[in-house]
């Protein structure tokens, strides 16, 4: 049984159908990726998954578990964690602050615990503390903790992202263009983190990505659409020579002639 | 602020000395609070009735803008309709008390339990809106419980109710200003330490988060309606219970006193000082209080000036009086 199984997903904008039916699977503790030209769907696709979308049709199981149509934060708290396209930081509050925000979800402290600071309430602060410096030392940002997170250079506010993510202890992490904006070493660091996520976590990952060399490197399996269908999948090589794909991405020898 | 947030604040290297400054500021900060509480607990001794009346004044407007701040500053929830709480609060006493002969200190759970029934009842359906759609909402809900106040029976309609009992504390049956001054003045501290308490704790950060990005809270599992709720029921409390003791100070309360201008009066005090900030907001409170009385000299036109100052200061520190700072 896969971790997540997508089937039959249609999504549509007053009458646009930006996703048509789409099938695909992610394998427990599998790096997988969804690629295609601009404009297939695939950040719609992650936004259907994650539960700020609604689809109109079609069933999505999270580890075992239908979490079609449900809140954002009841999918977090599931187990699916993601990052954002654009960077989505809590711009004001410290890098610390940001990654805490991922423990939410996995603590329990009300008004009366704070304000009485109960023991349970101390204990639980101090493993909030705790768990997102590791989060932060994972990515490699642990010096900067004390650091707004906006005053960060563009490729550590990446990394708080991911920090803030792992924190949620995520059993599938969405990587919604992990790479882009970042310069060549940052890329090969981003390759060698995701492998990381999954073989020292156990955290299995699916990415959207535009940049076709990384994707190629890190996927043991790609998922390829355009006009939200799947028009392919397997692996990097059965990808990379598939007609179908060739077509999507460069358009038909025929169309060019025309 | 901009000027803060563009010097990146480096790592702090765990050093001796810097350990040192910071608790000698702690300790800086401790004792100021200390000479401060000091004043205001010695003030009655040598302050005149009038003066006390104004300050106690000042202490209840602060209990209430402390928890409007808990709404607009900290979850950043537009609310034009705080007052309605402050009238749950005082009309439960007010009814409790004069009607059924309740005694006083047990009107505040029962207070507490209808304020948080409020701030359910109207939280629940609105906080799913957008904050301009919230503020319109709960404008016409704080006038909504005002035109009740007035037209129910049990509430004593237009005329309100009288002969709300004062209460006794340990024997002392509390009928003299200077009384209710400390009154006043311990709700005020209970207020403050509760909202520190509070702004420090998993929920003050999960409602800084929300205020933030709404949907990076989301994805961070963040139940974006519960925390607001979360929020709003507790301004409610604190609302309701300046409320209770409101009502006891004053003995009567009439609908006239929960008006819409009562709203944006506690919203200013709030926005005046600075939003999510406790100092800040204790001082606009008193500058709320002092500032028409400091400025009775001048007649009718110290409401004109009021608002011009109130201008400048959006104009010109739109952050509010006390300084935005960032640890």
């Amino acid at each position: 049984m896969p971790l997540l199984h997508v089937q039959d997903l249609v999504l549509s904008f007053s009458g646009l159908k930006v996703i048509q039916g789409l099938n695909f699977s992610v394998a427990q503790g599998s790096i997988a990726s969804l690629i295609g030209p601009n404009g297939a769907g695939k950040t719609s696709v992650f936004n259907c998954l994650t539960g700020f979308y609604r689809p109109d049709s079609g069933s999505i199981r999270f580890a075992e578990r239908s979490i079609l149509r449900k809140k954002p934060h009841t999918i977090t708290r599931q187990g699916m964690a993601r990052t954002f396209q654009n960077l989505r930081l809590f711009k004001s509050m410290t890098v610390e602050e940001n990654v805490m925000s991922g423990l939410h979800c996995r603590t329990h402290a009300g008004a009366l615990a704070a304000i009485f600071q109960t023991p349970g309430q101390r204990r639980e602060e101090a493993r909030v503390h705790r768990i997102s410096q590791e989060c932060l030392d994972f990515v490699g940002i642990l010096d900067k903790k004390d650091w707004v997170a906006a005053n960060l250079p563009y490729g550590d506010q990446r990394r708080v992202e991911w920090a803030r993510a792992l924190a949620t202890k995520p059993k599938l992490l969405l990587l919604d263009e992990p790479a882009a904006g970042l310069n060549h070493n940052e890329k090969i660091e981003l390759i060698e983190l995701i492998r990381r996520i999954r073989d020292e976590l156990d955290i299995t990952i699916l990415l959207i990505e535009h940049d076709m060399g990384l994707v190629m490197k890190v996927s043991e399996n790609i998922t390829v659409i355009d006009y939200g269908q799947k028009i392919a999948e397997g692996s990097a090589d059965q990808i990379q020579n598939d007609p179908k794909v060739i077509e999507a991405y460069l358009g038909r020898e025929d169309d060019e002639e025309a | 602020m901009s000027k803060q947030s563009q010097t990146p604040k480096a790592a702090p290297a765990p050093s001796r000395s810097m350990l040192l400054d910071w608790l000698a500021i702690q300790r800086n900060r401790i004792t100021i609070l200390m000479i401060l509480a000091g004043m205001a607990m010695v003030l009655p001794l040598v302050a005149n009735n009038y003066v006390l009346e104004i300050l106690t004044n000042a202490w209840f407007y602060v209990v209430l803008c402390l928890g409007l701040n808990i709404v607009v500053g900290y979850a950043g929830l537009l609310d034009l309709g705080y007052a309605a709480f402050f009238a749950v609060g005082a009309y439960t006493t007010g009814i409790l008390t004069s009607e059924f002969g309740v005694n006083f200190w047990l009107t505040i759970p029962v207070a507490v339990v209808a304020s948080m029934i409020t701030g359910v009842i109207i939280g629940g359906p609105t906080l799913r809106l957008r904050s301009d759609y919230l503020a319109i909402v709960t404008l016409g809900f704080g006038e909504i419980v005002r035109i009740c106040a007035r037209n129910l029976e049990i509430t004593g309609g237009a005329s309100g109710l009288i002969g709300i009992e004062r209460p006794s504390l340990f024997g002392l049956h509390l009928n003299q200003i200077n009384h209710f001054y400390y009154v006043f003045l311990a709700l005020a501290i209970l207020a403050c330490f509760i909202s520190y308490r509070l702004q420090h704790s998993r929920l003050g950060r999960a409602w800084q988060y929300v205020r933030e990005d709404e949907d990076a809270a989301e994805a961070m599992g963040i139940g974006r309606v519960a925390i607001k709720l979360y929020a709003y029921v507790i301004g409610a409390i604190f609302g309701g219970v300046a409320g209770c003791f409101f009502a006891a100070k004053m003995t009567a309360i009439s609908p006239e006193t929960f008006m819409f201008q009562q709203s944006v009066l506690i919203l200013v005090g709030v926005v005046l000082g600075g939003m999510g900030k406790i100092p800040g907001v204790v001082i606009g409170a008193f500058a709320l209080v002092l500032f028409p009385e400091v400025f009775r000299g001048i007649g009718s036109m110290r409401m004109l000036v009021f608002a011009v100052v109130m201008l400048v200061i959006i104009l010109y520190r739109p952050e509010g009086i006390w300084p935005a700072r960032r640890t």
